[in-house]
């Protein structure tokens, strides 16, 4: 076949002096500038494209646009970027893009697949709900699998992607989507406002239908020119925004309109690589105009679904837009007028065309003149039974309709190409997910935009109006009217051939159980599926869908629902809306997954906080791990050393000289005001009243339902000031708490809240060397032990530098906690490390932490605590004030089953062996050999090896575990059971002298 | 009933399947039922099918203000497993699973239960210690429950990016092998049509709009509806996220906020993803349909709502993390995006059983795992119904709970990490 053997040799808005070559299943296809992947294979007379999803049926391009069911192919754009599933009249084609079918083996000419062809019969809609149960094991292990490997599409993309994708939010005051006749009225009518006006076409021209209609006028201009005129004027003001292959895809609450724009796909391959693949555009708007359009609706009718049978408004495009012929010899099925203005255009280009109109010769009179001067045959009252051919359609079996609607002798029309018209379906799909409430329009026998939910108008063909100057002037009034200006305009335009005759599958002589006539093309769903799931009770349009996956595929039923629903409503004898109309859920087309996140992803896809001190610790090799956002310098191993090395040297370095340590991701807010103590009575069990300033107090914070939700230490700096610390994760949610409290049930405290978590670099010095080295630093504060004794806070210098020092312990040893300000973090954390390395200063990290406490017994809340323990579980009852006469959950503390026996509580353990280290998580039991299920005693909270011990230690909630100190338990581990011995929670300094330093 | 199975499926193809009827009737709702079902969704239709099936009891409506399995059975991600931490829990949800293993035999209606292994990811020590303390509890339950190193995780689940450089490296994984997806709307059809079979009615489109209570005793009497009164002195109601709102109609306040829980479906591709995983640190659940959609769940809207449509940034958000755990899929596009209503208790875990309304039972607050536990779920409910008390699986389940303090607090065990 000689190069693009069906170009026409003129029209068409490619661009002749640009070829370009793509490459489809291995064979290389020349086109031009301006073509689709699909224009330019019909160009060479390719018409076979795909496979089906079931019974891998040979099929070609239906439609030209979105809505196309058929003709999915892969397309490479190069290594890691290879991507299933394109619609080939959505292409743009590139130069060298190479494109290959889908869902075939070994070859899209020749599919063993097509063998489920042949089992049609057996594999009907919902056959696999009706066996593969036996033998009951045989589901997973061999059907689903071969099941599975039949279905699918095309190849999932190998990854990693390769490229990128933007963001971008935006306000306007009128969006308007859709750039056809329309839209693009609208803009005009918009643009002079001054307000700020988008306007978004999913195609890569604005113009939509005009592009292809050059029979059309509008004010004297051919409609292409008005186009360019149109657009001209748009360019030359500046508060409008034209998005072309912009695609609305979602319609939120508040007129939130997410689009998504194809930045680079269509470049060539090797320019495309400095911009993003695509864009994400969230756009709030005040006011959206919505200018869809329509989509065609195909005929049903016997074997619909070969390569070359297609909508006919698709066939015009291809002639007029692209200058394809789409055939030699076309026949055209219709129901309505349109299709005589494609068959038109058709013979203009030189296409000997035949229609086959199924409304009777008296119905159609004008369109048939209108084809008589056009020089084309006409059948009247002719109904379409079928087609001829395999890979490409070489036939359309037809037959007269008689009088009394029965059919007669079948003949068949030889053809290379077919076109299908069976009327409009508008395109509400945003206006749907808008919740706006859609109408049933009889006379168009289509669903229309009725109560609307938002600032939202539809105009055009996706509102019913088909006529050219209708869509015009609907348009300019919805632009006007968004815009906020009075002014009103009506178009002259051309008449636009419009009417049908509703007919929602074609008559026919055959046997309705035999003939397949496709209603929905990609998921295979016949017409005689639909009729077998209204015989078996699928009533309801969704249980219909469900049953038959019509309207589920990848087109979500742009081409196929309307034909289905007014199919059932026959079957049912109702009126098409009472069985329901589908609901459309974003997206309008399907969106990549990487356009949705965008710059998301990687170091971006969550911020990792850093302390002032994060630098320093990556000097000096720390290992990280991740807490909440933040990362924490995990531990400081030396050359040689492992973790367990690292944290046996820097617990000993604390116990016995002094260890420093980055607090700063300690949850900070500052409580302030006159009835900051008062407030802080009513969110802790603990009190604050008579807590003097200067001291500190550790506090404890439920949830409303009794359990421990935080806890922390809190500095009261002055009367009306409060320094608070939560944990490290709880800080955002226990000041939303406080925040809800305060705003919502105690407006009348006058208190304020800040977080102060980023202002403060919090470093830590603990072991009893920590006052001798922090001293040199601290001119202003007495550091003596009668001056500043455990739990009390000064505010002063140190290095210099303003500071909230704070005597507080995590560890049980002499500890200070020095609050500077951020920016001063690092400074001062260098001054206290070089000054503390004669003193054998050691830097630690949260898992020495983590020991260290464990060794004391305090806990960690979320580790000992897991939302289902309350103080008195832990040990810390005795911190619940019985004097207040409230705060958070005092309530929920009285329930009776927050007060009976058999709670867990809070108890240290030993191994028998010293050296076994129980996995945290692990579950305690007493007996082991019990059989299943075996009765729980509680589970293993924390456990590690402690150097201060010589051996293993671990904390555990266990079941009334209070009393019963010195049992033997059992633990699980992976290969079986440990056995434990219950004990206190106090590992080291059971007297706790050690944090009083009182014999320095 | 015509069987379900291949002979009958050849038969029926030689003939053009002229020979199948109804899978259940449409039948006007009697006067009264021994028992009234609120809520044609799995649950519902499970308890009539149930109810029948176990207790014999066949005078049952279920009543369906839509139509049955288009509330959360229609729209949710399908997953099913039994691997949770408390007792109460997992014995309910190991009761559902077991009967998972058996329901299509048992409905003779492929339910499509495919025991593909739900993979749960360990993001930090935290997670880590959570997931093996349900690893340790599971097992001791009975409850298959196994702990995989992230190299083991990746070669069960080939796509999984283990690079230890990530955002939230995967540390490790818990695997429970007898987990995995189901066919959601063949539950929901397969429940039907057995309970149709014998006897009960199922009445769609029957919106129940008031409860009829006796003056002396307050028990029920029945309830009226869009299609008029029906009487019945047992009433069980599993109307998912609009229990609250039905309840109130019966006077009773019920602690369940609702939130809409959004999910996806990306196009349809060829076998790429074995199993099902779930992320709860980054909120990303995935699986592959036997279609071959991506079938991708997003956590729940912060705000309470009762619309069925969520916001885009919950959605990206979710794919956010499934593109990071999964980079391949970044050129994968979504196809479908939808809400559901989901009724949320206190502690995350539902309630089944008595009402302070005589006759009136409720089973609720299944919040985002509720088709999991449908059929289990449906026998201890029709259990409750038929004899007045719970089964001894669902008496732990109670409303009073939030009285007594006796919570079952799953989502508390996976607290998160700080």
């Amino acid at each position: 076949m000689s190069a693009q053997a069906y170009r026409l040799p003129q029209g068409g808005r490619i661009d002749r002096t640009r070829p370009l070559a793509i490459r489809f299943d291995g064979e290389t296809y020349e086109g031009y500038a301006g073509d689709t992947v699909a224009s330019t294979l019909l160009a060479n007379g390719v018409h076979l494209m795909g496979r089906s999803f079931k019974y891998h049926r040979p099929r070609g391009l239906l439609s030209v646009g979105t809505d196309e069911p058929n003709a999915l192919l892969s397309v490479d754009r190069g290594p890691g970027r290879v991507d299933p599933n394109n619609r080939a009249g959505a292409v743009e084609a590139v130069d060298g893009l190479v494109t290959g079918s889908q869902n075939r083996w070994p070859s899209l000419g020749f599919d063993i697949g097509a063998v489920n062809d042949l089992l049609s019969p057996v594999l009907v809609a919902g056959f696999y709900y009706k066996t593969f149960m036996w033998p009951r094991s045989f589901w997973d292990k061999v059907y689903e699998p071969i099941i599975r490997a039949a279905a699918g599409l095309g190849v999932a993309p190998e990854g990693p992607d390769p490229d990128r994708y933007a963001h971008r939010h935006a306000h306007c005051d009128v969006l308007i989507v859709g750039a056809g006749p329309a839209g693009l009225a609208a803009a005009l009518a918009a643009a002079g406002s001054g307000k700020r006006v988008m306007l978004a076409d999913e195609q890569a021209e604005p113009g939509g239908a005009l592009l292809h209609d050059p029979r059309a006028t509008i004010d004297g201009l051919p409609a292409q020119d008005w186009v360019a005129q149109t657009l001209a004027a748009l360019d030359g003001h500046e508060n409008v925004v034209i998005l072309p292959r912009t695609t609305a895809f979602g319609y939120y609450n508040h007129n939130h309109v997410a689009l998504v724009e194809r930045v680079s796909d269509h470049l060539p391959l090797d320019q495309a690589r400095d911009l993003p693949r695509e864009r994400l555009w969230q756009v709030r708007a005040g006011e959206v105009v919505l200018a869809t359009g329509s989509h065609e609706r195909p005929l049903v009718f016997a074997d619909n679904d070969r390569p070359g049978i297609m909508l006919a408004e698709g066939l015009r495009v291809l002639v007029n837009r692209y200058g394809v012929a789409p055939g030699r010899q076309v026949a055209i099925a219709t129901v309505g007028s349109s299709a005589y203005t494609a068959a038109a255009d058709l013979a203009a280009a030189g296409i000997r065309v035949t229609i086959v109109d199924v409304r009777l010769a008296g119905d159609c009179a004008a369109d048939v003149a209108f084809a008589a001067q056009h020089g084309i045959e006409v059948l009247a009252g002719h109904t379409v039974v079928g087609s001829k051919g395999r890979l490409r359609v070489s036939g359309l079996v037809v037959a007269p309709l008689r009088a009394d609607g029965s059919v007669g002798a079948r003949r068949t029309l030889p053809c290379d190409c077919v076109g299908m018209s069976g009327r409009w379906t508008p395109a509400v799909h945003l206006f749907s997910q808008s919740r706006g409430k859609l109408a049933f329009d009889a006379e168009r026998d289509a669903f229309l935009p009725g109560t609307h939910a938002q600032a939202e108008r539809s105009a055009g063909a996706c509102a019913g109006d088909y006529d050219l100057a209708a869509c015009l002037d609907a348009g300019f009034a919805a632009g006007a009217a968004a815009a906020g200006v009075s002014e009103a305009r009506t178009f002259q335009a051309s008449p636009t051939r419009t009417g049908f005759q509703p007919m929602r599958v074609l008559p026919t002589d055959a046997d309705p159980g035999r003939v397949r006539a496709f209603v929905d093309f990609q998921n295979d769903v016949t017409a005689k599926d639909l009729k077998l799931a209204v015989r078996e009770g699928f009533h309801a349009i969704e249980h219909v869908k469900r049953y038959t996956t019509t309207g589920m595929a990848t087109d979500q039923g742009k081409t196929s629902n309307m034909n289905a629903l007014g199919y059932v409503a026959g079957l049912l004898d109702k009126e098409l809306p009472t069985v329901g109309t589908t609901t459309f859920r974003p997206p309008y087309t399907p969106v990549s997954f990487g356009a949705l996140v965008g710059p998301s992803k990687g170091a971006l896809f969550d911020p990792v906080r850093r302390t002032p001190i994060d630098p320093w610790a990556e000097a000096h090799g720390a290992v990280f791990e991740p807490v909440s956002l933040w990362r924490r310098a995990w531990y400081f191993p030396k050359a040689g050393e492992d973790m367990h090395a690292a944290v046996a040297r820097e617990c000993a370095a604390v116990r016995d000289g002094v260890g420093i340590f980055d607090a700063s991701t300690l949850g900070k807010i500052e409580v302030v005001g006159p009835d900051a103590a008062e407030f802080l009575n009513r969110m802790y069990v603990n009190g604050w009243s008579k807590l003097a300033p200067g001291k500190c107090r550790y506090g404890l914070m439920l949830k409303e339902d009794g359990f421990i939700l935080d806890d922390g230490v809190v500095a009261r700096l002055a009367e009306d000031r409060f320094h608070v610390t939560t944990t490290t994760g709880g800080a955002p949610r226990v000041l939303a708490l406080m925040e809800d409290y305060l705003q919502t049930e105690w407006p009348d405290l006058d208190v304020f809240l800040t977080s102060v978590t980023e202002q403060w670099a919090v470093i830590a010095l603990q072991g009893p060397r920590a006052r001798d080295v922090l001293a040199p630093f601290v001119s202003d504060i007495d550091l003596g032990n009668e001056a500043l004794p455990h739990m009390s806070v000064r505010e002063g210098f140190v290095c210099g530098v303003p500071a909230r020092l704070m005597r507080v312990s995590f560890t049980g040893e002499l500890g200070y906690e020095v609050n500077v300000p951020a920016d001063y973090g690092r400074a001062v954390w260098e001054a206290l490390w070089e000054a503390g390395r004669e003193l054998g200063i050691t830097p630690y990290g949260t898992e020495t932490m983590h020991v260290l406490r464990a060794e004391k017994g305090f806990i960690i809340v979320g580790q000992e605590t897991d939302g289902t323990v309350t103080p008195d579980d832990v040990g810390l009852g005795g911190m619940v004030s019985k004097v207040k006469p409230d705060f958070v959950g005092k309530r929920s503390l009285a329930r009776p089953d927050l007060v009976a026996g058999g709670r867990k509580q809070l108890v240290g353990l030993e191994t028998e062996d010293p050296h076994e280290r129980l996995d945290e998580g692990a579950q305690i039991v007493l007996d082991p050999s019990a059989p299943v299920p075996v009765p729980m005693l509680g589970h293993v909270t924390s456990s590690y090896f402690s150097p201060a011990c010589g051996r293993t230690i671990a904390l555990a909630l266990v079941a009334d575990g209070h009393a019963r100190m010195g049992e033997t338990i059992h633990v699980t581990t992976m290969a079986g059971f440990a056995r434990a011995t219950i004990r206190d929670t106090v590992f080291v300094d059971a007297e706790g002298v050690r944090v009083h330093a009182r014999d320095s | 009933m015509r069987r379900f199975n291949l002979a009958n499926l050849l038969t029926e193809a030689v003939r053009g399947h002229e020979g199948w009827g109804r899978q259940w009737r449409s039948p006007e709702p009697k006067k009264s039922y021994d028992v009234v079902v609120v809520g044609g969704g799995g649950h519902g239709l499970g308890t009539a099918h149930y109810l029948a099936e176990v207790h014999g009891i066949t005078n049952v409506a279920v009543l369906e203000k839509g139509w049955i399995g288009g509330g959360n059975t229609g729209r949710n991600t399908t997953i099913i497993r039994s691997n949770y931490l408390y007792d109460e829990s997992a014995h309910l949800y190991e009761h559902a699973v077991k009967l998972w293993e058996g329901l299509s035999r048992d409905l003779n209606y492929n339910v499509m239960y495919s025991q593909r292994g739900v993979m749960m990811l360990a993001h930090n020590v935290h997670d880590v210690q959570v997931f093996k303390r349900h690893v340790y509890a599971n097992r001791l339950n009975g409850v298959d429950n196994e702990w995989l190193t992230p190299e083991q995780a990746q070669a069960y689940c080939p796509p999984l990016s283990i690079d230890p450089r990530a955002r939230y490296p995967v540390l490790g994984a818990a695997l429970q092998r007898r987990g995995g997806t189901a066919r959601h709307d063949a539950v929901a059809w397969g429940y039907a049509r057995a309970a149709d079979a014998r006897g009960v009615d199922i009445i769609q489109n029957c919106e129940v709009t008031g409860f009829r209570r006796d003056p002396a005793t307050g028990a029920v009497t029945g309830v009226e509806t869009t299609r008029g009164f029906i009487g019945a002195t047992r009433v069980g109601v599993a109307a998912a996220g609009h229990t609250s709102v039905i309840m109130e109609r019966a006077g009773v306040r019920m602690p369940l906020q609702s939130f809409p829980l959004q999910a996806l479906v990306s196009e349809p591709v060829k076998p790429v993803f074995p199993c099902v995983v779930m992320s709860n640190a980054v909120h990303a659940y995935i699986s592959q349909s036997d279609k071959g959609e991506l079938v991708i769940g997003a956590g729940t809207d912060q705000y309470a709502s009762y619309s069925q449509q969520g916001g885009l940034q919950i959605t990206t958000h979710t794919l956010d993390a499934i593109c990071e755990i999964f980079p391949r899929f970044s050129r994968m596009r979504m196809l479908r995006n939808w809400g559901g209503i989901v009724d949320v208790t206190p502690d995350r875990s539902p309630i089944i059983g008595k009402t302070p309304v005589p006759g009136l039972y409720v089973n609720c607050g299944w919040g985002t795992g509720g088709f999991k536990a449908t059929p289990g779920s449906a026998h201890v409910f029709a259990h409750t119904l038929a004899t007045g008390e719970p089964h001894p699986i669902n008496a732990p389940f109670t409303l009073d709970r939030f009285r007594t303090g006796r919570l079952i607090d799953e989502a508390a065990a996976a607290a998160v990490a700080h």
